[in-house]
């Protein structure tokens, strides 16, 4: 199939122009149209991987058209072992996000649209591969966002709204002066292949009021994705919006956006400016683990529930930082440990991807006993157990594979990050391991007071999870457990990919001295 | 080019001239209701004018012994000005507040305001720079003053008068400064006398750019000299308004672009892609400054503001800070830069105000409270606001983000010693975004859901509507037609 990324990004776009068409009192049949065109999408997503050679650690199913050729700006798309599981968990979990939201019933034809929007931008951000495109993708998710949080969401909605929308804008314009100075500074060009290949040396010697270009640029860059992550202390905004937000746009944020930031660390700062890689892989350990131990003491302190698996995040996304920072094991002054960098570089991917399902997962499941119960109060519950059973072993699920049980795609991916940073960053995994205790303690207790204990009376006649959140849900527990026992699948995928990044920062390994 | 051979290709301004008489003349011969209808002749008169600039060919040369440059550049500046004043025409037709008065004489007095801002952007000798902003400026006065009936209108235009007066005085005594200086006021003989003066008259030329700045900064709103604008914005008739905030800022820009790069550059502008200032004059550290000033004061007074005509107003201060900063870069991209964010600012700009006008016109007021559930009341109403406040933003996909991402990169290219600046104008963006974005709020979040959905009752409401929300998002995505149009403008008189 040509253009298949291209369908992949714009499957969405006429789902809205779809939906457009249809009056706005048939809710039902907009529900349809959104649940038909993600659910195609997230069938191109499974033949895109299963077509994917994964033993090519380059781009694939490129595609190229002349967009505006007076500024060289191009129509580039392609997709590697690093973009792939993101595609597909976003398609994933656009599909699944249509049946959170199937209670939804104010202004529906908006929601759907923006929602299909939504998962255009992001889509769009994970496959584009020139710059201006980049930032054009990344800027669309804002304003869907926007309203999804701001018309749809809890009693602070509007403050959450603005406060997200101002601190992502904040980042994306830093991001626009680095694309910009890149451009310039780099032959002319939003191409990032051709930055990839230009930029770590272009850049080299450089100085702007004394401080060298690459460290700039890097950290105009980090600010932007690292509010997305979101990074200490640029994560106020999240557990905000995700309290606020509709269930299904709190699943995506946790499940998808967050990874953006990820993911842009690792396409943009460590592929186009190696040399900052070395200079900042220490802060970024140090950051890594702030956010661990500080996410888990936040969550630990909460009493709603939707706020502590929100923190969680903020917890769980610092094992990715953790991981990405060992890759510099494999520099030749640390010792050519290539395994270490492997393990940590992988270990991160895949905890972005496990963060993803299992983050999805916790979401669905609070939305689920908020529904029912209108509050996400964790001591207002008590007992729950007896009334809820199989809703009970979901949650016991979800929180098990959060705290990093083994046999849950969590503990594999955390494992490995944990293995590739200890030969560098020893301090900081020793310490970050106090994290997981207080992950543990978190996730543990608030099922402790939630589901053991006197049932409340309140809630004696509560009824059990029904078959649309099932369907939700099992597909993610699926994934987790399968991931869990056999990781081998997605860590082949990733793998070769992963080996040419490596690389990439590695051979400049040597310059960083000289910085 | 001798006076009677410069007739030949002063075509646009000339028939402009006779419209004007001829609509003046049409005025007499209807009664006081049927007064709009003048706006159609002005109309037909301006499609003309269009006409024969479009088919006055690319020459590149200077009319009337030196005094007006006809070049791609005036061209591209007098198609914008075409544009705003064709559509405030059509504006004007459906606002309320000039309904209870005899508006013949206003469409004139527009279009004789849109023949003194085409002598604005192509004025190269300083008797006729002064000329066209006075044009300009008694034309402004009166539209101000249009609602005679309401106290607010009346202060504009006195505020107005007297801040006119006094920036143009200053400017004046900048000018003559200038030909004490040099013995002449043609443009390119100045520049070639202040490049052979001494060390010992600096003094003298910097007293001068500053009180020449003093006039153009007035006529673009610049800090500190915007303090008529809040006042005069909010007690014009809406539709001056939207006026006076794009088309008389485009005629300035090319003026300053002219001015500063001219007289006051090395004199090889345009010749090579960068150049830089004469004599060592710090006009564009200076310019620089004020940039960064007007776009921060703009943005942070907007955030107060209650009425949306009056935030609209600030911000419109904040938007020609965004512009000034590409002016001290002295590079063909700063000024393409300039060229592409004012074509993209007419449509956002005008359609936002456009907006305002008709929210004006059914709820009778104009604060944040007046949209309240715009959004669900007349989704097309509040669909189309929405993208322009976006736009204004300069958030992609829309033009807003396009014209932005020109003047950044124009500065980003200019080297580092500009990034601060850079930095500065993308921080305002981003508080921009609280003020445009309330203007959302209100419409969508604050206001209750209506369940009966209207269309605007007049189809020209709807087409104007289109007319300027379909640009302002097809050039978010699509501007290739529009670069290169400005890259085939990008030709400018140099004096040979």
């Amino acid at each position: 199939m040509n253009h298949l990324l291209s369908w992949i990004i714009w499957l969405p776009i006429l789902g809205m122009v779809s939906i457009a068409f249809v009056p706005r009192d048939k809710s039902e049949v907009i529900k349809k149209i959104a649940a038909v065109f993600s659910g195609l999408q997230l069938l191109l997503a499974i033949y895109l991987w299963r077509i994917f050679d994964a033993s090519n650690g380059t781009f694939q199913f490129m595609e190229r058209a002349e967009w505006i050729p007076s500024f060289n700006i191009t129509y580039i798309l392609g997709v590697d072992g690093l973009s792939l599981p993101m595609v597909f968990l976003m398609a994933l979990i656009g599909f699944i996000g249509v049946f959170v939201s199937w209670n939804i019933d104010k202004a529906v034809k908006g929601y759907f649209s923006l929602f299909l929007l939504l998962n255009t931008g992001v889509m769009g951000v994970f496959l584009s591969l020139d710059f201006f495109l980049f930032y054009i993708f990344w800027e669309v998710m804002l304003l869907p966002m926007y309203f999804l949080i701001g018309m749809w969401g809890g009693p602070q909605r509007e403050y959450a709204a603005i406060k997200f929308f101002i601190y992502t804008l904040f980042g994306s314009v830093l991001m626009l002066i680095a694309i910009l100075a890149l451009y310039f500074t780099c032959g002319n060009t939003f191409d990032m292949l051709v930055l990839m290949d230009t930029a770590p040396t272009a850049l080299n010697g450089m100085l702007w009021w004394g401080m060298s270009a690459i460290k700039v640029i890097w950290v105009l860059l980090f600010i932007g994705f690292a509010i997305k992550v979101p990074v200490f202390p640029f994560h106020t905004w999240l557990p905000l919006a995700h309290v606020e937000a509709p269930t299904a746009i709190s699943v995506i944020l946790a499940g998808v956006l967050l990874k953006l930031g990820v993911y842009g660390i690792l396409r943009v700062n460590y592929n186009m400016l190696p040399d900052g890689v070395f200079w900042f892989a220490g802060a970024l350990a140090v950051l890594g683990l702030i956010n661990v131990i500080w996410g888990a003491m936040c969550a630990l302190a909460q009493t709603d529930l939707k706020k502590l698996v929100a923190y969680s995040s903020v917890n769980h996304m610092g094992y990715t930082l953790i991981g990405m920072a060992a890759v510099i094991a494999a520099s030749e002054m640390n010792g050519e440990n290539l395994i270490s960098a492997q393990a940590g570089l992988g270990g991160a991917v895949f905890q972005m991807f496990n963060h993803g399902t299992i983050s999805a997962m916790l979401f669905i499941l609070v939305g689920v006993i908020y529904d029912r119960a209108h509050h996400r109060d964790i001591d207002g519950f008590g007992g729950l157990a007896s009334q809820m059973p199989i809703y009970t072993a979901f949650v016991a699920i979800a929180f098990f594979a959060g705290l990093g049980l083994p046999g849950f795609s969590g503990f594999v991916s955390e494992a490995m990050i944990f293995i590739g940073a200890f030969p560098i960053f020893k301090t900081v995994v020793i310490i970050s391991t106090l994290g997981i205790l207080l992950n543990a303690a978190y996730f543990l207790w608030a099922f402790q007071r939630m589901f053991f204990g006197p049932a409340n009376e309140k809630y004696k006649d509560i009824p059990e999870i029904n078959k649309r959140e099932l369907f939700t849900v099992i597909p993610l527990a699926v994934i987790t457990l399968i991931l869990g026992v056999y990781p081998r699948p997605f860590l082949d995928l990733i793998a070769a990919t992963l080996n040419v990044l490596i690389e990439s920062v590695v051979s400049f390994g040597g310059l960083a001295a000289a910085m | 080019m001798s006076n009677l051979n410069s007739l030949a290709h002063f075509w646009p301004e000339l028939i402009l001239a006779v419209t004007v008489i001829v609509a003046i003349i049409a005025d007499l011969f209807y009664r006081r209701e049927d007064s709009y209808k003048v706006a159609w002749w002005l109309l037909g008169g301006l499609a003309l004018t269009l006409f024969s600039i479009r088919i006055g060919g690319s020459l590149v040369s200077s009319l009337f012994m030196g005094t007006i440059a006809v070049d791609p550049f005036s061209e591209f500046f007098k198609v914008l000005i075409l544009l705003s004043t064709t559509l405030v025409i059509l504006m004007s037709l459906n606002s309320k507040e000039l309904k209870e008065y005899r508006v013949g004489e206003y469409f004139s007095i527009l279009a004789i305001m849109a023949f003194g801002l085409f002598l604005m952007a192509s004025a190269i000798d300083i008797l006729m720079v002064y000329i066209a902003i006075e044009i300009v400026s008694i034309m402004s006065f009166f539209l101000a003053g249009y609602l005679k009936k309401k106290p607010e209108s009346n202060e504009a235009s006195l505020k107005y008068v007297i801040y006119g007066a006094f920036s143009s005085g200053i400017m004046l005594y900048g000018l003559s400064i200038l030909f004490g200086l040099t013995g002449t006021t043609k443009f390119f003989e100045m520049q070639a006398a202040i490049a052979s003066l001494g060390p010992d008259s600096s003094l003298a030329l910097l007293l001068a750019t500053v009180f020449i700045l003093v006039g153009f900064g007035y006529k673009i709103s610049a800090v500190p000299f915007h303090f008529w604008t809040p006042d005069v914005y909010e007690g014009s008739p809406t539709t001056i308004t939207a006026y006076l905030s794009v088309a008389p800022k485009a005629a300035g820009f090319a003026m300053l672009i002219r001015f500063f790069n001219q007289v006051l550059g090395d004199g090889s502008v345009m010749t090579s892609s960068t150049w830089l200032a004469l004599n060592g004059i710090p006009w564009p550290q200076l310019i620089a400054v004020l940039a960064a000033a007007t776009m921060t004061v703009g943005n942070l007074v907007a955030i107060q503001q209650n009425s949306v005509k009056r935030m609209l107003a600030y911000s419109s201060i904040a938007h020609a800070g965004y512009m000034m900063m590409a002016l001290p870069l002295m590079s063909e991209s700063g000024i393409y830069g300039i060229m592409m964010y004012l074509t993209m600012y007419l449509f956002m700009n005008l359609g936002a105000f456009y907006v305002v006008i008709y929210v004006e016109g059914t709820s009778g007021g104009e604060s944040f409270e007046d949209f309240n559930g715009l959004g669900w009341k007349m989704p097309l109403v509040g669909g189309v606001m929405t993208l322009f406040m976006v736009a204004l933003t300069g958030l992609p996909p829309t033009a807003g983000f396009i014209g932005k991402f020109y003047i950044f990169a124009a500065v980003i290219e200019a080297g580092s010693q500009y990034y601060w600046l850079a930095f500065v104008g993308v921080v305002n963006s981003v508080i921009s975004l609280y003020y445009y974005i309330r203007v959302v709020k209100h419409m969508y979040l604050t206001g209750e859901r209506s369940e009966s959905v209207e269309l605007p009752s007049s189809k020209l409401v709807i087409i104007v509507l289109l007319f300027l929300a379909i640009p302002t998002f097809v050039f978010g995505w699509y501007f290739g037609p529009v670069a290169n149009w400005i890259s085939e403008s990008l030709v400018i008189f140099n004096g040979m």
